[in-house]
């Protein structure tokens, strides 16, 4: 059996969720300090790829992206880049479609902790990044490993918008989600069963650390109590 | 230190207008919340810009709007000690104080060791280097927090509700030994609260603020035996307070007092609108001006003391040292007050 699936959809997940790390973290930083709505105009516009249906992502990355359009017909002609049809094309659509995960809960952090800590920093004369990553995201750092977590998870099962920009070339731009419905649908039972139970055993291990991170969450809650 | 500001500013539900000139070590902003208090020492450090004023310490202009100066928070030589402390809840006591050294920014990274050695010793703070602040007791996160602050070497020292996390029992102990560090590093302070006996306690200067707007300011003995306006006299607790119906320069009939007509030492002139009597300076006295019969009283009883609550509704304050029995045929049926100790408002 060819692991190939399992190695791409993995590093593909691994390359979007860092991705996003940066991302999600900085615009959540940034949406929780505008004025109201202003915030509430950036806030939808953010959370968009979460609702929308991802062959609607992958459509318009097409769009601008693909071999014929502006800036993917520009790539191409000055670098020789074609941004479809790759391993890592996958990458455009799956950044998108979990940015809104990342972005959420890396909000909700930010927005439940204390502005206070941030004055003093300013009233003791400490740095804007010393307080950013001394202060802030140390305390954030629960909602944040709890984003990515959930950005992973998702990123694994990306299916639609990665079957429309990396397509399935067996080999190179196979993944698990896009293996089990080719399997499928050339009547490859027992090979698109495999990829299921793969899957689902992924799925299981990826839920359990979330859990596990949120116990964590809970026994400092009660240690803080008493 | 000289201070001097004249902060405006507009807020949702106030408008803020505060202004203070005074050379005192310790100054007090009394007021209840929501008056602008914590506002107004935002805006003396730079974490609130004022609309429209002026903020000089000792000649340095820290914000001016009219020439544009704002001088950033770090920059202004000012400590803050927050309501709740706000110890950064992911560094230990010596980190947290470290950070604060590292923000004055002097010296190697050796000096910076030694001078957090130093002040965790100083402030007996050793012990405890290595734990979290919510391991901390109150009394405890309060010292590390003065310790934090106090590393910078700031010139003007903000203290923002410093006692009320605290409890009760632990507040006595702890004012005195914020005095007692803040005598011992000769800085001046500005002191916000709305407990009248901290202020009354801790400061000699007083500025009484009555949503955002100064009532009166002075030195604290003269404001807390002087109010000159109806709210100074209920922020400085005075206890029983009527609208007057003034007879001649020196008498007047108290409306919500069954209208007892009463004599004061001082002058009552046209713009006094309010008489006030504290509670504890009634005596009992059957003879001579200013007696009010009591009538049928009732009595509210507090662990150390009584209030008699006359027929006419005046409150007398009398300590506790009788046992509970003996209270009720205490009471006598006249007492009467100095004309002196009548307080004239506005």
């Amino acid at each position: 059996m060819d692991m190939y699936p399992l190695y791409n959809s993995i590093r593909i997940a691994f390359i979007s969720t860092a991705v996003v790390l940066v991302l999600g973290v900085a615009a959540a930083y940034f949406v929780v300090r505008l004025p109201k709505y202003i915030k509430g105009i950036f806030d939808s516009l953010f959370t968009l790829p979460l609702v929308l249906p991802p062959t609607v992502v992958g459509y318009l990355l097409l769009l601008v992206l693909g071999p014929k359009r502006p800036v993917g017909a520009w790539f191409l002609n000055v670098f020789g880049i074609r941004f479809t049809m790759n391993w890592w094309s996958a990458v455009f659509a799956t950044v998108i479609i979990i940015f809104p995960l990342m972005y959420r809960t890396s909000r909700g952090a930010f927005e439940a902790f204390d502005g206070t800590y941030e004055q003093v920093g300013q009233t003791l004369g400490l740095s804007a990044p010393y307080i950013f990553f001394r202060i802030v995201l140390p305390c954030c750092k629960r909602g944040i490993i709890a984003g990515v977590v959930l950005s992973f998870a998702r990123a694994l099962g990306e299916y639609g918008a990665t079957m429309m920009i990396s397509g399935y070339i067996p080999g190179r731009t196979a993944t698990i989600s896009t293996t089990v419905y080719q399997m499928w649908r050339t009547g490859n039972d027992v090979l698109a069963l495999k990829w299921v139970l793969i899957n689902i055993a992924i799925s299981m291990v990826i839920l359990m650390a979330i859990n596990i991170v949120e116990g964590r969450q809970i026994n400092v809650r009660i240690k803080g109590r008493a | 230190m000289r201070i001097e500001f004249d902060i405006k500013k507009r807020y949702k539900d106030f408008y803020l207008d505060a202004s203070l000139k005074c050379d005192s070590k310790r100054i007090g902003i009394l007021g209840a919340s929501g008056c602008g208090k914590t506002q107004t020492l935002m805006s003396l450090a730079g974490l609130v810009r004022p609309d429209e004023g002026r903020i000089v310490t000792d000649g340095r202009v820290l914000f001016d709007k009219r020439s544009k100066t704002d001088i950033s928070p770090g920059k202004r030589n000012i400590g803050y000690l927050f309501q709740n402390y706000a110890l950064f809840p992911n560094m230990t006591v010596e980190e947290n104080i470290k950070a604060a050294v590292r923000g004055a920014g002097r010296g190697t990274k050796d000096d910076a060791k030694n001078k957090t050695g130093q002040i965790l010793e100083t402030f007996e703070l050793t012990g405890i280097r290595s734990h979290m602040p919510r391991e901390l007791s109150g009394g405890q996160q309060q010292r590390t927090a003065l310790a934090r602050m106090l590393a910078c070497d700031p010139q003007l020292l903000l203290l923002d509700e410093p006692f009320s996390a605290l409890d009760t029992f632990m507040r006595e102990a702890l004012r005195l030994e914020l005095i007692r560090i803040l005598d011992r590093y000769d800085k001046t302070a500005i002191l916000v609260s709305h407990d009248r006996d901290e202020i009354y306690q801790m400061c000699d200067y007083l500025l009484l603020l009555d949503r955002g707007r100064v009532i009166a300011h002075g030195p604290t003995d003269e404001v807390f035996s002087h109010p000159k306006t109806l709210s100074a006299a209920r922020l400085t607790g005075c206890k029983n307070i009527s609208r007057i119906e003034r007879i001649d320069d020196h008498r007047f009939r108290a409306l919500d007092w069954h209208s007892i007509e009463l004599v004061t030492g001082q002058r009552i002139d046209s713009k006094i609108k309010y008489a006030g009597i504290r509670a504890h300076d009634f005596c009992p006295k059957a003879n001579g001006i200013n007696v009010i019969p009591t009538g049928h009283t009732r009595i509210s009883r507090l662990p150390f003391e009584w209030y008699v609550i006359t027929e006419n509704g005046l409150w007398w304050k009398i300590p506790r040292t009788l046992n509970e029995e003996d209270i009720c045929s205490y009471v006598p049926q006249y007492i009467s007050i100095d004309p002196d100790k009548i307080l004239l408002m506005e």
